[in-house]
């Protein structure tokens, strides 16, 4: 079984992406399956069945996504295979810039869109830059200067990225990214695999349902900030 | 200049030198918040005054910071040859929706202006797709784009990255909150112009000249109008745009100079395909692609008779332009106005 993971920040149109992407593929009704990892509530979920394409749903709550998508990726490619899907797609949202839910040698998608703003590339960080193909949506509303800017911001972030312009409405473009698919991985497995990037490490008392704010309250690993005085 | 050469640079140079020399430096310093190391070290030593907590949140240790840097400067280096290098581009016929083939093989040169006609819903956009992902017979069209007279392998269409075709269309905004002058610096910036000041004064002016109404360059871009935004993309395109290709979807009505704007595209030699009901735009092209059922039904070329109505037709739209100017100044429309 072929395994993509896709990420981004939330309504960047991932959902719309792969779905025009499956379209595109054109494989048997039923071998392709999605598990799409939210955080709090999804819809995403009425997309995929509308079209006929086998999805589960995961929410990581309290959890940090990116703990919450390693402590499951195995299962869902367990849920895969037992399914007998020839390609499984994980979708998941990236709240913090700080999100990279890629693994090494599983080919990783990273989907932005042109409205976030032309720097936004600069400051996303792993998600962006452990990418293998990052998409990038909504082209098609804005100037060519800013599809150019933001196309070099991404470069700055992720030198060796292949960049392609998805138009998640109409799926202009998905058909090239149909064809990077092509290289994606067969696996059977995760075990012992690894994660491209570290998760974000943070274990205090705050983690741990502490919601009164001051330092006798803080515990565990904490990170302060700095502030000059003037 | 390789990964190698860029190592011995910052070995030797301290960061003020390379930045000078490499402005771009700047930016990869910024990206991972080093901006405010000392620049009148080299980069190592320059580095070795960075907390190590900070440089482990992007997951890089001293010499892989190194590395990336190198790495960076040898990719926003490169020259982009095979971008230049598009003199023509041919499209092989596939087939339309009812299966039939559509027997025609057209090439195109720098420099050409091909028009396409066609009903709402009739495929235009999916030949504009084909152009754009360099069909091999691979896509429902089964139609081929050749390149200078070849054939593509799928590594020479990745390679492309999305910037073969520049495209504009009449629902492109601009979203950016910049003055006309700071955008087309920030787009000359990204293509590494070395003469930006000279590039982007080109760039204003002739979007001056296409937009029926004058702006400064002082402007948001966001405050612009529909015609003079239209018109500030397509100068922009011509000067700035690396792409050969230009896709142009309707831009009727929108105020400009839309055949001096795509005679100006003409004569920057890049290919351009105006999908238009506009006889104006459509009749200035070299030759019309009809479409119907989505497929290529026949190529005119734009006849002796065609091209010399032109004049005839300008006349027309000058009537329709001087109509609403007259509405736009409070004028009353008379009888005299609509004479032609």
């Amino acid at each position: 079984m072929k395994l993509i993971t896709v990420a981004g920040p939330p309504s960047s149109g991932k959902t719309a992406v792969v779905l025009k992407l499956i379209e595109c593929l054109d494989m048997p009704k039923g071998s392709i399956g999605v598990v799409k990892f939210d955080c709090l509530t999804s819809f995403d979920n009425i997309s995929y069945e509308e079209a006929g394409i086998p999805v589960q749903m995961g929410f990581s709550g309290k959890i940090c996504p990116d703990h919450y998508f390693v402590s499951n990726v195995e299962d869902a490619v367990q849920w895969g295979m037992r399914s007998g899907f020839e390609m499984l797609i994980t979708e998941s949202a990236g709240l913090c810039n700080r999100c990279s839910p890629y693994i090494k040698g599983i080919l990783s998608i990273c989907v932005i869109d042109n409205l976030s703003g032309v720097n936004t590339p600069r400051k996303i960080g792993p998600m962006l830059k452990f990418a293998d193909i990052v998409v990038v949506t909504k082209g098609d509303i804005v100037s060519q200067a800013e599809r150019e800017v933001f196309a070099f911001n991404i470069k700055q972030v992720n030198t060796s990225a292949k960049i392609i312009f998805v138009n998640g409405i109409t799926g202009q473009g998905s058909f090239m990214l149909a064809k990077y698919l092509q290289q994606a991985l067969d696996v059977h497995t995760l075990r012992d695999m690894k994660l491209r990037f570290t998760t974000p490490s943070s274990v205090c008392s705050y983690c741990t349902g502490e919601t009164t704010i001051g330092e006798a309250y803080q515990m565990g690993m904490m990170k302060k900030m700095e502030f000059t005085e003037i | 200049m390789i990964k190698q050469d860029f190592m011995e640079i910052i070995n030797s140079q301290t960061v003020a030198v390379v930045i000078k020399q490499y402005p771009i430096a700047d930016d990869f310093l910024a990206n991972y918040r080093l901006s405010s190391i000392s620049k009148d070290l080299i980069f190592p030593q320059a580095l070795d005054e960075v907390e190590d907590e900070m440089l482990e949140e992007f997951g890089l240790d001293r010499a892989e910071i190194l590395q990336n840097l190198c790495v960076f400067l040898e990719t926003f280096s490169q020259t982009e040859i095979a971008l230049n290098s598009v003199l023509s581009i041919t499209i092989n016929g596939g087939v339309n929706k009812l299966m039939e083939p559509e027997n025609i093989s057209l090439t195109i040169s720098a420099g050409e202006i091909i028009s396409i006609v066609g009903p709402t819903g009739s495929g235009k956009s999916r030949l504009l797709n084909d152009i754009e992902c360099l069909a091999q017979r691979d896509t429902p069209t089964k139609r081929q784009i050749m390149v200078n007279g070849a054939e593509l392998d799928d590594l020479q269409r990745f390679e492309m990255d999305g910037k073969l075709v520049a495209q504009l269309s009449q629902n492109m905004n601009f979203v950016m909150d910049l003055t006309a002058r700071e955008f087309l610096e920030m787009h000359a910036k990204s293509r590494l112009t070395p003469n930006v000041n000279e590039v982007v004064e080109k760039c204003f002016q002739c979007a001056n000249e296409l937009a029926g109404e004058q702006f400064s360059e002082d402007t948001k871009v966001t405050q612009l109008s529909g015609g003079q935004s239209r018109a500030l993309m397509i100068a922009d395109t011509a000067y700035m745009s690396e792409s050969p290709i230009v896709l142009i979807d309707e831009i009727e009505n929108a105020g400009i100079d839309r055949r001096q704007a795509v005679l100006l595209l003409a004569k920057k030699d890049k290919i351009i395909f105006v999908s238009t009901h506009d006889p104006l735009l459509a009749l200035s092209a070299n030759k019309r692609i009809v479409i119907k059922n989505g497929g290529i039904y026949k190529i005119i070329e734009t006849s002796v008779v065609e091209k010399q109505s032109l004049d005839g037709i300008e006349k027309f739209d000058n009537v329709l332009l001087k109509l609403r100017n007259t509405l736009r100044q409070g004028g009353l429309i008379t009888e005299e106005l609509i004479k032609i």
